[in-house]
């Protein structure tokens, strides 16, 4: 926008349009976002190349100071509007800082589908959600300049919308790598299907799934956007198996984010692994190579991570009633600022072996925090990634909400598991909550960055 | 759909580049050239005639980019996407109508791009009806005339069987007589007022209507017994039916109405049928779900040469969601009719959901697919 050739021909009613830079932060000084702020005289604060599509509409058919959660809630300086580049040697979604909304979909395929029919769902599935990364419509034209005669490829609802931040993220279950694709031989040893816990109580339609979709944006219309539009494309190939809203991140994936809360009121995630630790992602996130030298056509998994997801629900009417002294106590922090019990800030390091007033260990014994750390788990961590959810209420006038909690790691059954199977026994939290959902997959490397016909999965699924 | 004058008040430098132009109209056979640039969009021509047009495309910029014909209205008559920097690509393009068109490149493929006028002169290339389409609306309609003379004779016997009370016997006809009305329901549905007379639900009375019909007597035949009144309601319905179907046969349609009846069936049976609402009391709303979808094949049935003739790579897709759906409908049959829906399992009717959806998407297509020339 700020070096626009000049062969300015009067006369001609034509827009130039608008030269939104797809490098975010590269050349395109004045966005369109900033040209109506002006121009409406309306107070948005715009960092860097906001990118919104079809733009215009943010200021003719919505008002300004409506467009989403992008207005005025970038906080400390992050641009909750901007894109978030799809293509990579990772999957985005998985150490991209974590987003405030979640829209998760498991689907199973339809009996008769063939793997060449998956691959072309895939094809599509990259190329309009390429497309809906950056703002765009799911296809172009998607909206309403397709033929009127036509229903439109693109659903519309985030028309006008910027970008959100959105990421998309696939993976696959177990199942999909039965008999009927031929690609039980590209199978991950670790991708079986995760162990009963103690004091599970799992509903079969909230739990497993061939493949699933995570998409994650700063505004739930953006994300939800997404899911129903790959779904649709997908009609006829697949079947949706469950889904689960999540609002608010309920984990901080990067050092620039403050640490949020859980329904329970605790923050969460203090001590998870972030996007500036590379070789403790490396060690614990990304699968490498060599995991996967059992099994050589599982090579394709290699940068990839296995996602574990469990719809934790929390008794909250019980929690609330429940004094803080033994809130405080199950947790193992103090409710307050987050600070380990014993300690004086959120960031102190956890003393386990510090006495409290009774001659008690101050941190219990019992405590999320003390089986959950990596001291009691042989340095075993994760990266986790869950979303508050409430799903109403449950017929009996209480909130069905919870944690729908998503982790990535490296090997699910010698991280999670272990780590699961401590809290199943111990954890004073299992008084508060259940798990009812669960689910694994494996999450696939990235779309490269410079094969325009590279798509989600291909060397899974070539022949 | 886009609010271009916003913008072009907001930047009014305007990247044409049409000014070093020395060739101004494109003769036909010679193809429109556009250099895509990331900042510009330049045609080789501002003007051009309606006919068969190349556009050959060059992306000679950093950004992939995308390139688009655009009327005045802002319909998009053609575009091609995914040009990676330094890619050549032709789009053909028949153009129509003369007007004010659009060439609008599109690099980063958001935003509303930058665009180039091009102007369309000459006379508008006319669209003959096709001779197959006639023909197929003529096979339709003949179908739709078979279907109600049925609708009237099974009502008959159903409303013979109220009258003489024998409900076991009117129960056993019921789901039979809805069948022909449930395939042909978009036709027999276009007559407004009578709809709801012979197929309303409890709900009218909500909407200040009379409870009457076929559901009326579903619900005295299931639920509460036969009525004082019951006589006279089948007495009316039969009245009504009989209208209804001097209607339908003489009704004419266009391969556009067939095609949205097509899709209106399919709306019927993901909104109605596959929620079991229809048939709240008798439970055979599988009864009326197989003929919605007997009615929605035929329609696709008699437009298939039409769309065959203009290679619908859609029908495909079609055929194969069809064949599941057919083939999850079998599955529920029983005897000579279908299980009743409190009987089948929420898996099924999942299953019958999934199907029903993918067949819906591609009919969708339809009306599109008969316009285009």
């Amino acid at each position: 926008m700020t070096s626009r050739e000049s062969t300015n021909r009067p006369g001609i009613a034509s827009s130039a349009g608008d030269s939104r830079s797809l490098d975010v932060g590269g050349g395109a000084a004045a966005s369109r976002r900033a040209l109506i702020a002006t121009g409406a005289g309306a107070g948005l604060a715009v960092a860097g190349a906001g990118l919104a599509y079809a733009g215009g509409l943010a200021s003719a058919d919505r008002p300004v100071g409506g467009a989403g959660p992008a207005a005025g809630a970038a906080g400390g300086g992050e641009d909750l509007s901007a894109a978030v580049p799809f293509r990579g040697v990772r999957q985005a979604g998985i150490i991209t800082p974590a987003q405030d909304r979640m829209h998760f979909v498991a689907l199973d395929v339809v009996p008769g589908t063939t793997r060449a029919e998956l691959a072309g769902m895939f094809k599509a599935w990259t190329k309009a959600t390429e497309r809906m990364t950056l703002g765009a419509e799911a296809a172009p034209g998607g909206v309403a300049g397709g033929n009127p005669l036509a229903a439109p490829k693109d659903t519309g609802e985030a028309m006008g919308l910027p970008a959100s931040g959105l990421t998309v993220t696939v993976g696959f279950g177990p199942s999909f790598f039965d008999d009927r694709f031929g690609l039980a031989d590209r199978r991950p040893e670790g991708l079986t299907e995760l162990p009963a816990f103690r004091l599970d109580d799992l509903d079969p339609a909230r739990s497993g799934g061939d493949i699933c979709l995570q998409a994650c944006a700063h505004d739930p219309q953006v994300a939800v956007h997404a899911i129903r539009n790959l779904i649709r494309l997908g009609f006829g190939k697949i079947s949706v198996r469950w889904s689960q809203l999540g609002f608010g991140r309920t984990s901080s994936t990067s050092t620039t984010q403050a640490t949020p809360r859980n329904l329970f009121g605790f923050k969460d995630g203090t001590n998870n692994l972030k996007a500036e630790e590379p070789e403790l992602l490396d060690q614990h996130v990304w699968v490498q190579p060599a995991d996967l030298a059992g099994v050589p056509g599982s090579s394709w998994f290699a940068g990839g991570s296995y996602l574990v997801s469990r719809r934790i629900r929390m008794h909250i009417e019980v929690w609330d009633s429940t004094n803080l002294q033994e809130q405080d106590a199950t947790f193992g922090r103090r409710k307050g600022k987050g600070e380990p019990m014993g300690q004086k800030d959120e960031f102190d390091a956890p003393d386990f072996d510090k006495l409290g007033a009774d001659g008690q260990p101050a941190i219990p014994r019992t405590s999320h925090v003390f089986l959950a750390h990596e001291k009691q788990l042989h340095g075993i961590r994760i990266l986790r990634r869950g979303y508050n959810f409430t799903d109403g209420t449950d017929g009996l006038g209480r909130l069905d909400a919870g944690l729908f909690f998503v982790a990535f790691m490296r090997d699910a059954h010698k991280q999670f598991v272990p780590m699961q199977q401590a809290l199943a026994a111990k954890d004073a939290l299992n008084e508060y909550i259940v798990h009812n959902g669960s689910a694994l997959f494996a999450c696939p490397p990235g779309v490269a960055e410079n094969e325009p016909e590279d798509y989600w999965a291909r060397s899974l699924l070539s022949e | 759909m886009r609010t271009r004058a916003t913008i072009a008040l907001l930047t009014p430098v305007l990247v044409l580049g049409l000014g070093a132009c020395t060739q101004a109209k494109s003769a036909a056979g010679t193809a429109i050239t556009v250099d895509a640039k990331d900042d510009s969009c330049t045609l080789s021509v501002s003007e051009t005639t309606t006919g068969d047009r190349e556009f050959k495309i060059t992306n000679n910029g950093t950004k992939v980019t995308e390139f688009y014909v655009i009327t005045e209205e802002g319909m998009v008559v053609s575009e091609v996407e995914n040009l990676t920097p330094g890619m050549t690509r032709s789009l053909f393009v028949k153009i129509k109508k003369p007007g004010n068109y659009e060439g609008n490149c599109k690099p980063g493929m958001v935003g509303d791009g930058i665009t180039a006028a091009l102007k369309v002169t000459g006379e508008a290339i006319s669209t003959a009806t096709d001779p197959k389409l006639h023909e197929a609306a003529q096979t339709y309609q003949k179908w739709v005339a078979t279907e109600a003379d049925e609708l009237l004779a099974k009502t008959t016997e159903f409303v013979a069987a109220v009258k003489a009370k024998d409900v076991e016997k009117a129960k056993s006809l019921y789901a039979v007589a809805r069948a022909p009305w449930e395939r042909i329901e978009p036709v027999a549905e276009s007559f407004g007022d009578l709809d709801p007379a012979i197929d309303g639900r409890e709900d009218v009375i909500a909407e200040g209507l009379e409870f009457t019909g076929f559901h009326r007597l579903e619900k005295d035949l299931w639920v509460d017994g036969l009525q004082a009144d019951s006589d006279a309601i089948a007495d009316r319905l039969l009245a009504d039916v009989t209208t209804i179907v001097t209607r339908a046969k003489s009704v004419e349609l266009d391969g556009l109405q067939i095609a949205n009846g097509a899709k209106e069936l399919l709306d019927e049976m993901a909104t109605g049928k596959i929620t079991g609402e229809e048939d709240r009391y008798s439970h055979t709303d599988l009864f009326d779900f197989a003929a919605n979808w007997e009615g929605s094949k035929k329609g696709v049935e008699v437009l298939r040469p039409v769309l065959d003739s203009k290679k619908a790579e859609f029908l495909a897709d079609y055929d194969k969601a069809a064949a599941t759906l057919d083939e999850l409908i079998a599955k529920q049959k029983k005897g000579d009719g279908y299980a009743l829906y409190d009987s089948v399992s929420k898996a099924d009717i999942q299953a019958l959901s999934d199907a029903l959806t993918a067949v819906s998407e591609q009919v969708g297509k339809i009306g599109a697919a008969l316009a285009q020339q």
